[in-house]
């Protein structure tokens, strides 16, 4: 070869780099979606769906673990990059990313008849009447339990309206009574530990609307601090790991470690996956404190987001996901309480164990009694301001790092810190 | 270009790779010869430095100088022109404490455990890795048997990626782990090694010094392999007690590489954050907590973000690995000013 090639060979090169680049941006979206069970897969499934129907788009889905949309998308969002599509749980905290899309929907009017309740969840202001994108799943926090041991135990569970004291005590009776180590357990997250404060009556919120940390909340954080210190509750749990990480205790309830876990609708397709029928679980309604029986409503939700090149067809994806039977087939494919008012009214039709669809049943009875102050905070842009500090400083105390009153005077002055600095 | 025959090898004993190489040559010959043309022979040598340059300013430079502008500017927003100049808020709240040894009484309470930590991490784990990596080295440096497996039992976990290092110790340490089962087989009590905090912060120094060993007991190898043969058979003949060789011959003459490896080794542990992170989180409560930790924890793990506090406590910890680094190099340069007036 001589040097007089070289002209030619560079021209090649360049010619598939560019050939590739082109191919790669053409009708193409990108979905970041984190999975709870097999959302990404019946995504996937149902994007294959759309794109036979659509042939000049191609939807690729990427699988990503829910720390990256918790700890990377923001980052990346801030610095206008990311994909077209997101799944997020953080959904009023990113709102000012979100694409209005209004304008690519076939019927706005559908949106807002089905999706009315939740859409505002997604809006970056209350006066805002923005499509921004669909609720995947409506998420309600509650306890699972594990009537296996109860029944071994021959002690009869508590009631509808039992109360977190009667639970504590009926399931440190069961602990007892089939060596079981511990009576009960709580995902470490601040999210989770709300439900319990607010029904203990935390107000959350000051007459200005300001995140406070009042007697309620103080109560339940007592109360869980004395379980974990009496042994009542793994401590590995909330002291195993720091800051404000998260850890879940499936694992402790699906080995057997625990009586009652404190979780939510979404681990309900992993009870029936990965415990099946080792013992008999139950989802069990929120138990009772003075002010309120409630957990807290969320969920995960599929946005659409501004730095993308492909509006129309982000809004075209989105509003195929969001057709009824689209919809439908999604929930319960996904085992996932609608947040869609028309599927929600006709019922979902799951494929599902009885075990799994009596605890489907079980979170849907619970919707209606959630606290206006749970929907409250759901919607707060600042929410992780309360939530994170919650499950640090807790972790902290619970280890001994620092008394339950230093820990609750620094929950309140990390708040203060963080919205601050928001606002600046 | 006209090519010496003789020493051109002959078309068949060209191996592909090289025949590829050619082809990549013949491809940036032409503009490499426009581009002397153009600049000139005495400059081309700068066009060679320029991509590495190009690399170090874009990923090096300019991000110390960004972070510089993020420690001195407040808010949440992530482009420098959009973040208000704060002056030295973010340096005066992370040194808000009414006594600096008591970390709950400083305004930011998690970045002084992180200090406390880290100076405690790298005291322990420096000193202990030190002293074992040396008493490894003078092992392996004798005649043993399989010598050469031992060296590769040794240095093989430095071969494994730190995530793996912390997966595999997190799979023995777990409460329901391999460590456990043993002393549950044996009839005792299962223990939290990484939920109580005295232990969670002795397997974090463990499993560091496990993982890095190797590496260093190289460095003291390589320093002992190094020390003339003839100066033991001269102390041998002297009738020198083994302790009175090592401490007159082995370790004055080991010094060099020993000041390399603590010195080196301060620096990583200063670092500490990918093992410690995975395998306990930091915790239990701020335990494990190590300053890199708390730095990603405050710009990137908060929910709001707080990037000028990030920068700030990043800055503080440049400061020290820079004060680290230039001791390595007094100390390095010390000791080859030593060798060379011993050698003259």
């Amino acid at each position: 070869m001589r040097v007089r090639h070289a002209p030619r060979y560079l021209a090649c090169i360049a010619t598939v780099i560019v050939a590739f680049a082109t191919a790669a941006r053409a009708g193409e979206i990108r979905v970041a979606c984190y999975s709870d069970g097999n959302e990404c897969e019946v995504t996937q499934d149902l994007a294959k769906r759309f794109e036979s129907q659509n042939a000049d788009v191609k939807v690729i889905v990427d699988k990503v673990p829910y720390k990256a949309i918790l700890e990377q998308l923001p980052v990346q969002l801030a610095a206008g990059e990311g994909p077209d599509i997101a799944r997020v749980t953080d959904l009023g905290g990113l709102a000012k990313y979100y694409l209005d899309i209004t304008p690519y929907v076939k019927d706005p009017k559908y949106w807002e008849a089905n999706f009315g309740e939740t859409l505002k969840w997604l809006r970056p202001t209350p006066n805002d009447k923005g499509i921004y994108g669909m609720m995947t799943q409506l998420t309600v926090t509650g306890p699972f339990v594990n009537k296996t041991l109860f029944e071994q135990a021959k002690i009869p569970l508590p009631g509808a309206t039992a109360t977190w004291d009667q639970w504590a005590d009926a399931t440190r009776k069961v602990a007892k009574a089939t060596q079981t180590q511990y009576a009960i357990a709580f995902d470490r997250s601040g999210h989770r530990f709300a439900g319990p404060a607010i029904s203990m009556g935390a107000k959350i919120f000051d007459a200005k609307g300001n995140l406070v940390i009042d007697d309620g909340y103080k109560a339940m954080a007592k109360k869980f601090y004395d379980w974990n210190r009496d042994g009542t509750t793994p401590k590995e749990v909330w002291g195993g790991v720091g800051g404000n990480t998260y850890r879940d205790a499936f694992e402790e309830f699906a080995n057997g470690r625990v009586v009652m876990y404190l979780s939510g609708s979404w681990q309900v397709h992993r009870m029936d996956q990965q415990i099946g029928r080792n013992f008999d679980w139950i989802a069990v309604p929120n138990p009772c404190g003075p002010a309120a029986c409630t957990g807290i409503p969320g969920g995960a939700a599929f946005v659409a987001l501004k730095r993308t090149k492909s509006p129309k067809d982000v809004g075209r994806f989105l509003d195929f996901l969001a057709s009824e039977p689209i919809y439908a087939e999604y929930m319960a494919r996904t085992e996932n309480i609608p947040a869609h008012a028309g599927v929600a009214k006709k019922g979902v039709d799951y494929k599902v164990s009885p075990a799994a669809k009596a605890a489907l049943g079980v979170f849907v009875a619970d919707v209606p009694k959630l606290s206006p102050i749970a929907y409250e905070i759901q919607g707060y842009k600042y929410n992780r301001a309360l939530f994170n500090p919650t499950a640090a400083r807790l972790g902290q105390a619970i280890v001994g790092e620092m008394s339950l009153d230093d820990a609750l005077k620094r929950i309140a002055s990390d708040i203060d810190e963080q919205v601050k600095a928001a606002q600046k | 270009m006209p090519v010496d025959q003789r020493l051109a090898p002959s078309r068949s004993l060209v191996s592909f790779p090289a025949r590829i190489a050619g082809v990549l040559l013949d491809i940036v010959d032409a503009p490499m010869r426009a581009l002397q043309r153009l600049v000139g022979v005495p400059r081309i040598a700068w066009m060679f430095v320029l991509p590495n340059l190009a690399i170090l300013t874009l990923f090096t430079f300019v991000p110390i100088v960004i972070d510089f502008h993020f420690a001195f500017t407040g808010g949440v927003q992530l482009y420098p022109s959009q973040r208000p100049f704060v002056g030295a808020e973010n340096f005066t709240t992370l040194f808000e404490c009414r006594n600096f040894l008591d970390p709950s009484t400083c305004n930011k309470d998690v970045f002084w455990r992180a200090i406390f930590n880290t100076a405690k991490f790298s005291v322990l784990q420096v000193g202990l890795m030190v002293f074992f990596a040396l008493v490894t080295a003078l092992v392996l440096n004798r005649k043993l048997r399989a010598r050469g497996f031992w060296r590769g039992v040794f240095f093989y976990p430095v071969l494994l990626s730190p995530v793996v290092v912390a997966l595999i110790w997190k799979w023995i340490l777990q409460r329901e782990g391999v460590l456990n089962a043993l002393l549950a087989s044996a009839g005792a009590s299962p223990v939290e090694w990484l939920t109580d905090s005295h232990w969670a912060f002795f397997w974090v120094v463990f499993v560091s010094i496990w993982a890095h060993m190797g590496f260093y007991t190289l460095i003291l190898l390589a320093g002992l392999q190094a020390i003339p043969a003839d100066l033991y058979e001269a102390a041998e003949m002297d009738a020198a007690s083994p302790w009175r060789r090592f401490s007159r011959i082995t370790l004055p003459l080991l010094m060099p590489s020993l000041t390399v490896v603590l010195v080196l080794g301060l620096i990583r542990a200063v670092q500490v954050f990918d093992e410690v992170f995975v395998l306990t989180g930091g915790g239990p409560g701020s335990a494990t907590t190590f300053i890199v930790q708390f730095i990603y924890m405050t710009g990137f793990a908060e929910a709001i973000r707080q990037y000028g506090l990030a920068a700030a406590a990043s800055l503080i910890l440049a400061v020290s690995l820079l004060a680290l680094t230039l001791l390595q190099l007094r100390l390095t340069r010390r000791s080859a000013a030593s060798t060379a007036r011993n050698d003259a």
